[in-house]
This record gives C-alpha cells, structure tokens and sequence, in this order.
C-alpha cells in the first residue's frame, strides 16, 4: 500500500494540492470560482508565466538568470518612452524592447558561456547594469501619456489605443493576455517535446559534457537559452506596459522571485524534478490563486509572501525527497 | 638497516576484504620494516589500493590484523591509522591540500586544526619550523608561498613535509612518479632515500619497473587480491616481477571475425597536446582493429579526447579518409566521420537521467528531425533498431539509462553512434566495469564494426583484451606511441615490458 501511495503523492500531489486550495477558495467564497474572476486570475499570472517561461529555458541548460527581473524593468520604461517621447508606430515599439532583451540574454551568455564567470554572479551582475541602465534611461522617472519633462515641456506621445489593447483588451470574452499567455505556454511545451532544439537544451543540461562528446554544439544551444531568456523577459515588460498603461519604474522588480517560485513549483508537478513549462504553468496558476484568495479573505497583502514562501518550501520539499530516494533506491 | 629492531616492523596478516559479496583482498599477508623501500606491485585491479586504503583506514578489513611491533591496531578512520604513524601521499595531491593557504599552514595543517595549536598563531616561529622541515628533506621553497602556486611536483613534496613533520613512522606514496617528468622523480628518489635513512618505511606503488628496481629493496606482487612474492630486489628481475603480475590464468576467449582490410582512414602526424600526448604518429586503415595499450596514465584517454576534438591541440595533423580535418570541437569530429565512446561512461559516454531512446537518438537529432520537428516514428525505430542488433537489455526505451547494468549502458553508449555513418570509432576502455557476457558482446559488435570497413581504433590497459582483438598492436608510455607489434608478434610480457617504460637495455 504505502509503496504504491508514494509515488503518486509525488506525480500528482501539486496538482491535488492547487485543487485543494481552489476548493477551500470557493467554499468560503462564492464569487472565488466565477468567470470572471478565474479570468482575473489567469490575467494577473500571465505577465509573471512569460518570465517565468524564461527562467524555465535558462534553467533548462543549467543556467540561472537572475537578470530578469530587471530586463522587464528596462522593457516596460523602453516600451512607454517608445511612444510617449518617440511616438513610435506600434512595430517599432514592439520590436526595440525585444531586441534590448535579447542582448541582455546575449551580455550574459558573452560572460557565462565565453567568459566562464559562474552564471549566478554573471547574471547578478548583468541584474546591477541593466537595473542601472533602465532608471538611468528614465532618469528615475515613470513614464506615462503626456508625461512632463525636465526641460519644463509636456511629452509629445500618448500610450497609443492599440497597445493598451495587447495588455486589458478582450478577445471572445477572454482577457487578450490570458490567450497569448496559452499560445505562449504551448508552443514553449511543443518547443521543449518535439524540437530538435528543444531537446539539444534539455540534453545539454542534464550533463553538459556528455553532451559535448556526443556532437552538440553546447555553447550556441546554451547562448540561444539564454536569449530566449531575455526575450521572454522582454515580453513581460511590453505586457505589463499595455496593461498598467505606462512604464513604470522597477516595475520587474518582485518579478525574478515571483517566476522563479512558479518555475521551481513546476519542479514538483507530475513529479518532474526539473525544469518543465506544464509545471511553471501551474506553478504560476498556484501562486496566482493563492494572491486571489488570500485577498479575497482580507488577508494582509504581505502575509501573502510568506504563504508563497512557504508553499514553495514544500514543493522542493516534495521535489528533492523524491530525487533523493529516487538516486539512492 | 635496522631489520633487527622489532619494534618498526609493520605486519598486515590474513586481510581480507570483499565489497558486495566480490572478493577483492584474499588472505593478505604484506609487511614493511622501518628504513626499507618496499614497492608494492601488481595489475590494474590487482588489490594494491584496496590493501593500503585498509592500511591507512579509509577501509575496515573483514578479517586480518595489523601489527607494528607488539602492538596490534585495528583502524577505522584515518585518524586512527595517522595516530599510528602510518601516512599516506595520495595520487590526487589536490584533494589533501588548500591551495589558497601558504605552505607552512599545509605542512602543519592537522595541528592548526585542532585546539592543540591554541588560540594565537605565531607566524614567524611557524614558517621557520616549516622551513626546518623543508630543509630536512632539501626542499628550496619559501614557507610563505601560496600553495596554488606550486608545480604538482613541489605539492607532493610538501605533503611528503607534512608528514615528517607529524612523525610518520610509516609512508605510502601511491604511484606518486605517474605525473612527474623524469628530473622530478628523480627529486623525489632522492627524498624517498632520506626518509628511508631517518629510519622510516617507505610503501612505494609503481607501475615503471625501471624505477623500481633503482629505487626499491623488496618488492612484493600481487595478483586478482592475493599476495604472489615478496622477494628482495636482488633476488628477482624484471621479467620474473611481470610474469608474476600477470599470472598464467588469462587465457579468456575473443570472438575475432574475419574483416577485409582496405585502405587508410584514418592517419594521424606529430599530434601534441599538453604533458600527455607526446608526438603521436597513427594510422588505421579501414576493417582494422589497432589497439593501442599501455598503463593508466599513459595518454591513451587524453589522446581519445584529441582526436575527437574534446580537448585542443597544440601540433599535429588529423586526416580522415585522405580529407585533413580541423578539430576544435566533438561536433567538428562527428562531422568529420569519427565517434567516441568515452572511458567515463556514466559522466560522458550517456545521460545517465534521460531515457535510453533520448541517449541513442542524441547524435542523430538532425538526421531525424524535419524543419526541426523531431519525428518520434523515426526516432523510436531508430531506438528499436540498436537495442535488438546490439543486444540491449532494457524493459523500455524510455527507462532511464540510471537503472541499467554497466554493460548495457555502454551498449547504448556505443548504439548512438551506428546512426551517424562515422569511418573511425574510438573505444576508449570500453569494457571497463562490464560483466563478462557483456564483454564478449562488445567484442562482437567491434568486430561487425571492422567487417563493415569502419576503422577502430581501441585503447585498453587490459592487454589480454588488446591481443586477442586487436590486428596491430601500439605501446603507449608518456604521451608516446613506443612499439608497434602485429598480430601474432607480441605477449602480454612485452606488452607489459615497453609499457612500463622498459627500453631495449633492460632486455
């Protein structure tokens, strides 16, 4: 009995749990397990899921990005000045802040993977610069329409309708963001299952020389990882751009630690013990739910902090027991 | 010599020893007298490190006991073994020093680590008692020096300080000559000497004969865990130490099939890479088997990694079937036509957490994906297609590869590569850690590999396995390719003979 009760606390013991939460939830509030709010829920994760899709491909070759917090920073103020201070048509505005994160993902795989500084402290320190870089920009300034500027004038451009539309727009019935979030989750999950490059990058961190010596060419899949960990950064900023309606300064900052929750959350779903987009996915679900709820209940805002905290305690908990007897049975 | 002095005589009786059940030390008698050099010899897997690791307590001995003197001791930590003036220089200096303390802190190491030191170091009085020390054994090296800043050489001459300065009664220095060049041994010689003249004894592992018969007073061989002779240096020479090594129960059988030899595919000129791959000259030609043997530490594994671009090199040519090719990297190789089945198979040669289909179908990604979607028909028939011809005993392709034996791991290690149409495989100690069933079914494979005009190059330490497979046999020593024999040409003595360093004036 115990035997077989085991492994499937393991495999399927998030997911009972995230049912478990949502449940008491709706017992103790009847508008918990509406529409409307489901959505709002699935609206407030998807900018925090995008990161986190990218923390799960860096952590998928074995790299911590600690920068990603603050490239959303520098995507969201990049993004509003495009329009407010440039009056950019909409591509333009899309396109620079995706490119500003992909050199930042470019800027740490030049140290992590060239230059061979550890990637914690390369990341780390490319966190400083770019956080430097994006207040520097701004002159510490939120950005938003017609904003004042120092020279005593008013900003020329607006947050433009259409972009505004990306981020609190609806498409039948649903939240805008909430499906490219989906499209998003899926296609990261049909990257990593039935791509050639997906799997080189899962190879590559299971065991980065085995890899090596069976022809792979390790740095350019670690350097792609590491990109598209910018890029999905970059991605969160423009969303949450459209959807506050202006750049907000540090506006990554709870980000790193929110998405890097969901991702290691993910670790424990169908008992993955690595690195898995369906597991980031419901891992943010789980944190997003618990925002909701504990709101909803009146909970103080920052006690929901450490319920997250410890609610991804257990999750590694679960996780690394499970590795363990897993290695030494 | 002090052979009469009872009290430094150590004596190891009856050890014995098995791990799961294997036996690896049977009824071991061994013992060494203050003031001697005592060589301790025998094959890879011979028991030699097993028994001293019993002997300075990182292992308990089964049954046995160890005496020095009167006193008898039963060890179960190397503290104890320590405390009994028996010390140990380890092949891997690195891991009994910390580099970024000076050398007087590594010399008197254990004594700052215990409360016996006191709260307050005093460093001048303790860099000239570590300059005293040094000085003893004629070492010019200044106290204060960073550890990390010393040749590997100079590290094992201050853990061979460190134990001076602990009042070692007794020494083991595990195969300390296999890293050093032929000037720094002969420093070490002349340091083993003087420990021998302050009356200490001196356990020396070895496998370059010639040394040991310059340096050594008795020599004792062992052989599959048993004691074979102890003799005195003068009584015994080098052929009778290798006929006792190796023992007359190897005649294992090697399924050697018949294949066409063509022409050359691979050819390799003046390769050099770092301390261990020396000038190499190669050339295998298509359906032949070229062993290339010699001991551990030869160069075999770092030539393996050159010539499939794991590792760079500084000069040399490498050209596959006439084609010269540049390889900076695995992925250069592989390219180019050559595969690599890595000695380390559990940390190189397979993931060891991903699927045995994911590990075969590693190399091929390309081959079996279409605008980079990968097809999992091809994939999973590819997978089916090596575990039957190769015989891989697995419950499902997508069992971890974790949870199979060793020899079916390095099935699939060699498995991926059937895919990839490589002209040159290189089999780097491939059946290292697999059973004998397994053994004879990697043979198999190797030789369906030559029928079908790939060319192979093999590199083994078990030279029984090297005569009974391979059509050309090359001696490596140092870095350097030292004989070639023929089919037919060579025994394991002279095997054993050149890769022990042995040059025709010991003949």
């Amino acid at each position: 009995m115990k035997n077989r009760l085991l492994p499937f606390t393991f495999k399927y013991g998030a997911l009972i749990f995230i049912g478990f939460v949502i449940l008491f939830f709706s017992l103790r509030n009847e508008y918990f397990f509406t529409y409307n709010n489901i959505t709002d829920i699935l609206r407030s994760i998807s900018i925090v899921t995008f990161v986190a899709i990218g923390v799960t491909i860096s952590l998928t070759v074995d790299g911590f990005d600690l920068s990603v917090g603050s490239t959303v920073s520098l995507s969201t103020v990049i993004t509003a000045t495009m329009m407010v201070w440039y009056e950019m048509p909409l591509v333009v505005v899309l396109v620079v802040p995706l490119a500003v994160g992909a050199i930042v993902g470019l800027l740490n795989a030049l140290l992590i993977v060239k230059i061979r500084i550890p990637d914690l402290l390369a990341t780390l320190a490319v966190m400083y610069i770019v956080n430097g870089i994006h207040k520097t920009y701004t002159k510490g300034y939120s950005i938003y329409s017609n904003m004042p500027l120092s020279d005593g004038t008013t900003a020329p451009g607006v947050m433009s309708k259409e972009f505004l539309w990306i981020g609190q727009g609806k498409l039948f019935g649903v939240p805008f963001p909430v499906i490219l979030m989906l499209l998003a989750v899926i296609a990261a999950h049909i990257f990593f299952k039935y791509t050639r490059w997906g799997r080189q990058m899962i190879m590559t961190g299971g065991n980065e020389e085995a890899a090596r010596l069976s022809g792979l060419k390790v740095k350019r899949v670690r350097t792609l990882a590491y990109v598209a960990s910018g890029v999905f950064a970059a991605i969160g900023g423009i969303l949450f751009a459209s959807r506050i309606g202006s750049g907000q300064i540090d506006a990554g900052a709870p980000m790193l630690m929110e998405s890097v929750a969901a991702v290691f959350v993910g670790y424990s779903v169908f008992a993955a013990g690595r690195p898995n987009i369906i597991g980031t996915f419901f891992g943010a679900v789980l944190m997003g739910v618990l925002v909701n709820g504990l709101t909803m209940m009146n909970v103080q805002y920052y006690t929901n902090d450490i319920i997250k905290g410890a609610v991804l305690v257990l999750a590694l908990a679960v996780t690394f027991i499970h590795l363990n007897r897993r290695k030494s049975g | 010599m002090s052979t009469n002095d009872k009290a430094s005589v150590l004596n190891m009786r009856n050890i014995s020893k098995s791990f799961a059940g294997v036996s690896a030390l049977k009824n071991v008698d061994f013992s060494v007298r203050g003031g001697e050099i005592h060589a301790l010899l025998g094959a890879n897997g011979a028991g030699k490190s097993t028994l001293m690791k019993i002997l300075s307590g990182a292992y308990e001995s089964d049954e046995g006991s160890i005496e020095i003197g009167d006193a008898s001791f039963k060890f179960v930590s190397p503290a104890d073994s320590k405390r009994a003036g028996i010390h140990c220089v380890y092949q891997e200096v690195d891991t009994s020093l910390v580099p970024h303390l000076t050398v007087s802190e590594n010399i008197f190491l254990d004594r700052l680590a215990t409360s016996k030191a006191g709260a307050w170091l005093r460093w001048g009085g303790l860099h000239e008692e570590a300059q005293a020390v040094l000085k003893r054994i004629g070492l010019t090296l200044s106290p204060r020096e960073l550890v990390r800043d010393l040749t590997l050489s100079e590290k094992q001459l201050v853990l061979v300080a460190r134990l001076l300065a602990e009042n070692a009664k007794f020494v083991i220095l595990d195969e300390p000559t296999a890293p050093l060049s032929l000037e720094e041994a002969d420093k070490l010689f002349g340091i083993m000497t003087g420990l021998k003249d302050a009356g200490i004894g001196v356990i020396f592992i070895s496998h370059r004969l010639p040394e040991v018969f310059r340096i050594c007073d008795r020599i004792t061989v062992m052989r599959d865990g048993e004691h074979v002779l102890t003799e005195d240096k003068s009584k015994i020479d080098a052929s009778g130490v290798v006929r006792a090594m190796l023992g007359r129960s190897f005649e294992e059988e090697f399924p050697k099939l018949d294949a066409k030899i063509g022409e050359p595919v691979l050819k390799v000129e003046g390769l050099e890479a770092g301390r261990r791959v020396r000038g190499v000259n190669l050339e295998v030609k298509r359906g032949e088997i070229v062993a290339i043997v010699g001991l551990v530490g030869a160069g075999k594994t770092e030539l393996s990694r050159v010539l499939f671009g794991a590792d760079s090199s500084e000069r040399g040519t490498v050209s596959v079937g006439g084609k010269p090719v540049n390889l900076r990297t695995p992925s250069d190789a592989v390219q180019a036509g050559i595969a690599l089945v890595p000695e380390e198979r559990r940390k190189e040669g397979i993931l060891v957490r991903e699927s045995v289909l994911h590990n075969l179908s590693l190399p091929l990604l390309k081959t079996i994906s279409k605008l980079g979607f990968l097809s999992g028909r091809s994939e999973r028939a590819y997978a089916a297609e090596q575990i039957e011809g190769l015989g891989i005993k697995t419950s499902s392709v997508s069992l971890q590869t974790a949870f199979l034996s060793g020899g079916n791991q390095q099935k699939v290690a060699i498995g991926k590569w059937m895919g990839t149409e490589a002209d040159v495989y290189l089999f780097d100690e491939p059946t290292k850690g697999v059973d004998v069933g397994a053994k004879s079914d990697i043979f198999r494979i190797i030789g369906k590999l030559a029928q079908q005009g790939k060319g192979i190059v093999y590199l083994t330490c078990e030279f029984a396995e090297a005569l009974g497979l391979a059509d050309r046999i090359l001696v490596m020593c140092d870095g350097a390719i030292v004989k070639t024999f023929n089919r037919g040409e060579a025994t394991q003595e002279d095997l054993l003979y050149y890769a022990s360093a042995g040059r025709e004036e010991l003949a």
